[in-house]
């Protein structure tokens, strides 16, 4: 284990997840709608804003999967250190973390099932940038429409078929987040 | 005993995490219910557990807390649980709806509309809409999964076949985006149009029976009815007769053994603010601080 593993977690667990968490419900509850979450310094290539998600939202009981250039020695001892969640395969993982390419194909998640849909993945998308630009979004959480500057379309409106079903993610970039629940109809511009 | 005996909001972080995974994961799907760990709370069940749960996951330090009992602000439960959060998380409280970020509720929906960053958690004694049709939970669970409703239907059928009208004044079944059929918890059916396009955030936590569920904002909420006999949020006909309101959800207080009766405003708060601002009622008289100016 790295000598940098054991930094970079929250000062004061208790309030920093307690903000953390408010602010990523806000993104999940509003899609589109960007927030900024702060507190956690984690290695490269993890981003500020994925490193607090991942120290509000994993432990020991939610197996996670780093995908591409995300599964690295440091991430992985950092993660480890600071969660306890084991990291598994692409299918068993409940929070998968990585840039949108890394994630392909994002039918191996595990989307929940017809009597249990909450047993789905969470995606934390590593982006080099968030804006309210690009596809459109209406659905629950939204007044009216919103936009968001997704990856792409297609897999979004994939997902939204499936509902009940399917995955649900949250967009990083910095220290800023988005979200987008499975609920979510997107329409490309 | 201080509140720094305890960790913050009462509960340990492994026990948060997992009630925000369920909250996160109900909001993805409205008005589905998510299973979870509820734990054991220092008040029986029944008095709110699930709520106090869902409502130490979210607190933060910065929030303002209301909470009320079927209305007010006042009655045991309330008190209880205000000043629980009082001591083991230290944030501020109030009565007043606006002023609050964050509401748990027994029961109603205050009168006042909700605005964007509040946060209504709602305490939830039966979550299943269908438990009382049919009690076994593997067979709900499968008529969740097939969209089967037809159950909840004809109980409403047989209502009006019964009564000639939809008897169900209360936990009035509502159904989310079209999709899933939801227990919006026993607020009076006066309350379930305000449960559609509301600018908070609503979450429902049931403790005893380990569900949460949500709704996010501005997401349709429809109370299932029939062409023929469309729902119709009812009130008590009067008005409040402390302050005068014609338009709020009224409790019927019994004064005397002579039929004596008055009808006044179940929130609380509402009330109070209407007195203040000079309304009066058939029975009222001017709030304190006005006879003070006076």
């Amino acid at each position: 284990m790295t000598p940098d593993a054991l930094t970079g977690g929250f000062s004061d667990a208790p309030v920093q997840s307690a903000h953390a968490f408010r602010a990523s419900l806000e993104a999940m509850a509003r899609p589109g709608s960007l927030h900024t979450l702060t507190g956690a310094i984690p290695p490269a290539p993890l981003s500020v804003a994925a490193g607090v998600l991942v120290l509000t939202l994993c432990d020991g009981t939610t197996p996670v999967h780093l995908a591409g250039a995300h599964d690295c020695a440091p991430l992985r001892d950092w993660i480890t250190f600071h969660t306890g969640a084991p990291l598994v395969g692409a299918a068993q993982a409940a929070f998968a973390i990585g840039t949108w390419d890394a994630l392909q194909p994002v039918s191996r998640f595990a989307i929940g099932q017809p009597d249990y849909p909450d047993r789905s993945a969470t995606l934390l998308v590593e982006c080099a940038t968030l804006s309210a630009t690009g596809p459109r979004l209406h659905g629950p959480g939204i007044n009216g429409t919103a936009q968001l500057s997704l990856p792409e379309t297609a897999a979004f409106i994939a997902n939204r078929a499936q509902f009940p079903l399917g995955f649900d993610c949250f967009f990083t970039a910095g220290a800023h987040v988005a979200g987008l629940p499975r609920s979510t109809i997107v329409e490309a511009l | 005993m201080t509140a720094q005996d305890y960790n913050f909001a009462y509960l340990d972080e492994q026990t948060k995490r997992m009630i925000r995974r369920a909250i996160l994961k109900g909001i993805a799907v409205p008005g589905y219910q998510v299973p979870f760990a509820s734990r054991e709370m220092p008040m029986p069940y029944g008095w709110g557990t699930g709520g106090v749960q869902v409502t130490a996951a979210c607190l933060t330090p910065d929030d303002t807390l209301k909470v009320i009992d079927q209305g007010a602000d006042d009655t045991t439960n309330a008190v209880s649980i205000r000043k629980f959060f009082q001591r083991t998380a230290g944030v501020a409280v109030t009565e007043a709806t606006d002023q609050a970020s964050i509401i748990q509720t027994r029961h109603r929906i205050p009168e006042a509309p909700l605005t964007e960053g509040q946060i209504l958690v709602y305490q939830v004694p039966i979550p299943e809409p269908l438990r009382f049709l049919e009690p076994r939970e593997t067979e709900t669970r499968k008529m969740h999964e097939l969209e089967e409703y037809g159950l909840m239907h004809v109980k409403l059928y047989e209502d009006i076949a019964r009564h000639g009208t939809i008897a169900t004044s209360y936990a009035y079944p509502v159904k989310v985006e079209g999709r899933y059929v939801m227990d919006p918890s026993p607020i009076p059916k006066f309350d379930n149009p305000k449960l559609s396009d509301s600018p908070a955030i609503q979450l429902f936590g049931a403790g005893r029976e380990q569900r949460i569920y949500a709704l996010p904002p501005y997401t349709q909420v429809v109370s299932l009815d029939f062409d023929d006999h469309p729902f119709v949020a009812s009130k008590a006909d009067h008005d409040c007769d402390l302050c005068g309101a014609g338009t709020s959800y009224l409790d019927e207080v019994i004064t005397d053994d002579q039929g004596g009766r008055m009808f006044v405003c179940s929130d609380t708060d509402f009330c109070r603010a209407r007195r203040e601002a000079g309304h009066v009622g058939r029975l009222g008289t001017p709030a304190p601080s006005l006879e003070a100016a006076q």
